[in-house]
């Protein structure tokens, strides 16, 4: 009844190829997270306006990046996208499929840390003659980084797991691409998904290790 | 000198002052007395600016604070508040915190500034708590280090907006005495304040406001042991039974 032979050696073979898609996935969930947050710093900015056109569109990233398959957005990002004439590539069309939801997600988590730092400390830093770009900068905007900064993890770790769907727009340069690759070449499906696993968790156990470190050095209060 | 002439300002469709007329001079130490809602607190945050008026004025040495070419930051270093709620910045040290405007607004050196904060910390007694974050002192401590923040703008004036009505009882003392120390030093302070026994120890004048006017004004004996204004008596009689 159990007729499959492990062949580890077989993967393990290619593990250099794999650790190289491992850089690219890498590439992308750090380039989809920067761009990500960038963004959301602008949507977040675009809701608290109160220009109507603005927060609307802020709105409805927020909605669309949140409420629907990641693998969808990925999806209009290639295919949606190609059916306008705009062809991208698979690389270019993943990265923008996820930045597309971190900036959705993120915003939602800038725009909720903000409101939990309460007014009066605007209200202080103006009071000593600080400029409301200065009160921002040294009094709300650190405040607020603490708090979204677990949340940004999680993206971060989020986006190092959605570069997979990569596979779904013909992208075969991330590890899970060189490892779909592989297992046609190979047939080794078990022992290089797992590889493959093992490799994601390494990535994203760094990630959230690196994080707390950051994190203690940073809040001490 | 700060001169508020016919103030009017409306939160909504709330008047919350009617028409204040006063006058206070430097080194002058005058405490507003009243009700809660009788709009001493709003008036405060209409001198330094922080809300704008419906009517009338307030000028503070010549610069008229609601006029659209006052730079208000540029005021504010002249007009030190400190708030009930001390509004300690959670994510800087003590000295950090009084150090902050020091640096960015007025532009000072490090050292510079650390040499100003460490002086106006020592000054409220919390020269040992230079490297603590505020979540660490207790409430009176974090009053006094919003105090010696403000003090480090060597502001010409100081408002106090009820800093000592969300301490804890047994900490009041030390703040009103670092208020106290401040009166003693010159410094003109208007005080809005429940401590009816510090208003008559400390103050020039006492104000007393009632629905948004000012009902009376006059030195804290004749405020507290002959009040003209039946409102002004029937509050005092309260307030100290």
């Amino acid at each position: 009844m159990f007729s499959y032979t492990f062949q580890w050696k077989q993967a393990f073979a290619r593990l250099p190829v794999m650790l190289e898609g491992a850089v690219v996935t890498i590439e992308i969930a750090l380039l989809s997270m920067l761009i990500g947050i960038a963004l959301a710093v602008l949507l977040t900015g675009f809701r608290l306006s109160g220009n109507r056109v603005l927060s609307g569109i802020a709105a409805t990233w927020v909605e669309i990046a949140r409420n629907t398959p990641a693998l969808f957005q990925i999806y209009m990002a290639h295919f949606g996208l190609g059916s306008f004439g705009l062809h991208l590539s698979p690389y270019t069309s993943l990265l923008l499929g996820i930045t597309f939801n971190n900036a959705g997600y993120l915003a939602e988590n800038f725009r909720g840390a903000l409101k939990a730092i309460p007014d009066t400390q605007t209200r202080a830093a103006r009071s000593l003659g600080m400029t409301p770009v200065r009160a921002f900068g040294h009094v709300v905007l650190p405040q607020m980084l603490r708090i979204a900064f677990l949340p940004m993890t999680n993206q971060m770790v989020w986006a190092i797991l959605m570069t997979s769907l990569g596979i779904t727009v013909g992208m075969n340069t991330d590890l899970y691409g060189v490892t779909q690759d592989l297992n046609a070449l190979t047939f080794r499906t078990f022992e290089l998904f797992a590889l493959a696993a093992v490799i994601f968790y390494l990535i994203t156990k760094t990630v959230q290790i690196g994080a707390r470190l950051v994190a203690a050095r940073l809040f001490r209060y | 000198m700060i001169e508020i002439e016919n103030v009017r300002k409306s939160f909504g469709s709330l008047e919350v002052l009617k028409g204040i007329d006063l006058t206070v001079n430097k080194g002058e130490v005058l405490t507003i007395i009243g009700g809660s809602g009788s709009g001493k607190s709003t008036l405060l945050t209409c001198i330094n600016g922080l809300e704008p008026i419906n009517s009338g004025r307030i000028v503070v040495d010549g610069t008229e604070v609601h006029a659209k070419s006052t730079d208000l930051n540029k005021l504010r270093r002249k007009l030190g508040i400190v708030f009930q709620q001390w509004n300690a910045f959670p994510h800087l040290t003590v000295l950090e915190n009084v150090m902050l405007a020091p640096r960015k607004v007025l532009g000072l050196s490090k050292a510079e500034a650390e040499a100003i904060a460490v002086k106006q910390l020592t000054h409220v007694g919390l020269a040992d708590k230079l490297g603590v974050y505020p979540s660490r002192l207790s409430g009176g401590q974090q009053q006094r280090m919003a105090i010696a923040r403000a003090l480090a703008m060597s502001p010409d004036y100081m408002l106090f907006d009820e800093v000592t009505s969300a301490l804890d009882p047994q900490l009041v003392g030390e703040v009103l005495d670092t208020l106290r120390m401040l009166a003693s030093e010159g410094m003109t302070m208007i005080c809005v304040t429940h401590e009816m026994k510090f208003a008559r120890e400390v103050s020039d004048r006492v104000a007393f406001f009632s629905k948004g006017v000012m009902a009376e004004i006059g030195v804290p004996q004749q405020i507290f042991e002959a009040p003209r204004n039946p409102e002004t008596a029937a509050f005092v009689k309260l307030t100290q039974a």
